[in-house]
């Protein structure tokens, strides 16, 4: 590796670490020991989280395009799948490792 | 090892089994696609010590493989890990009191480390704090020990990894449906994967992010102002 890709990796690296930290760190910087919490941020506390990985979901499936020729039903089984397994089971692993697997087999053998 | 570490330590393990399983796949497919694309042993270490968040992890793979601008990467990084704002937010009752391992109790909050602190309840026989750090400590062993595991890996696979990252998508997929499943109120949960296709049919897969997160803020702050104007009516 070049030096000059070499030094961009470890500003990426470096970026991406403290981008990381301010958002777990800035909670905690807001509202120090003693801070009364306002019912307003408690409330985002609790309804936040869900909403965050309905986003999740949708990023990670964002550049799926409908007209393209599957319509995106590799992405549709999978996680249809997953979600019926994971229902029943509650084993997020298994879970997991079946929709992988699943989607891996459906993109590389089925829908090519 | 004293005894209350080791007691803090024997109740912590088991609390971390779903996420080692976890870590240690995704953590290696992790270290497989860096491999693939040029990034050996060391830059997966250093993303899996350092930057420590998993799926800011695998869009890093992408940054580093294309030498994007480190700007551009901090900012895709406070917008994928804004969440944390939320999680953060979310253990300010159980963290910001703590003395002894604060700071790395909240560098360490991954999506895995906060779905299984949050929920925990402690018994009072144990040392509380030594707790959260095993559990903290642990899963970030399994990530990174997953991750160089990949590495090595990646210089041997022969196989086909094209959907590979698939494994991202399903670990989403499969937290949603737990909290799902443990929620009556599914309000927030349909507002984010709504809000969020909305957004990204008017801004484009690119730029929707930021939009998407101004509105479901929004969506959530007009839930909060009705339950305090029903509250208000119910009490009147």
């Amino acid at each position: 590796m070049a030096d000059g890709m070499m030094i961009r990796g470890i500003g990426i690296v470096a970026a991406l670490a403290a981008a990381t930290m301010i958002t777990r760190f800035f909670p905690f910087l807001l509202f120090p020991p003693g801070k009364k919490i306002p019912e307003y941020v408690e409330y985002l506390g609790k309804t936040l989280p869900s909403a965050a990985m309905g986003l999740l979901v949708v990023y990670c499936l964002k550049d799926i395009s409908l007209a393209s020729d599957f319509h995106g039903l590799p992405e549709l089984i999978s996680i249809m799948a997953m979600v019926i397994l994971h229902w029943r089971k509650g084993n997020s692993l298994l879970s997991i490792g079946v929709g992988t697997v699943l989607y891996m087999v459906l993109a590389q053998r089925v829908f090519v | 090892m004293d005894k209350v570490k080791k007691a803090a330590l024997r109740y912590a393990f088991p609390k971390t089994a779903p996420v080692m399983v976890g870590y240690l796949f995704l953590g290696a497919a992790y270290g497989i696609l860096m491999k693939v694309n040029g990034f050996g042993f060391g830059w997966a270490l250093a993303m899996s010590v350092f930057v420590y968040a998993g799926s800011l992890q695998y869009v890093g793979v992408t940054l580093l493989a294309s030498m994007a601008s480190p700007l551009y990467g901090f900012l895709m990084g406070l917008m994928i890990n804004a969440r944390h704002l939320f999680y953060g937010i979310s253990m300010l009752g159980r963290y910001r009191n703590l003395k002894r391992f604060r700071t790395y109790l909240i560098f360490a909050l991954t999506d895995e480390t906060f779905s299984v602190i949050c929920n925990e309840k402690v018994p009072p026989r144990l040392d509380r704090e030594w707790v959260y750090l095993w559990i903290s400590l642990l899963d970030q062993f399994y990530w990174v020990a997953g991750s160089l595991m990949g590495s090595i890996l990646g210089s041997f696979i022969s196989f086909d990894t094209k959907g590979l990252d698939f494994a991202l998508t399903a670990l989403f997929v499969v937290i949603f449906t737990d909290q799902w499943k443990n929620q009556k109120n599914h309000r927030p949960a349909l507002t984010g994967l709504i809000g969020s296709v909305v957004c990204v049919k008017l801004f484009g897969s690119g730029g929707f992010i930021i939009p998407a997160m101004g509105l479901i803020l929004a969506a959530l702050s007009l839930g909060y102002i009705g339950k305090k104007r029903k509250e208000a009516r119910s009490v009147g």
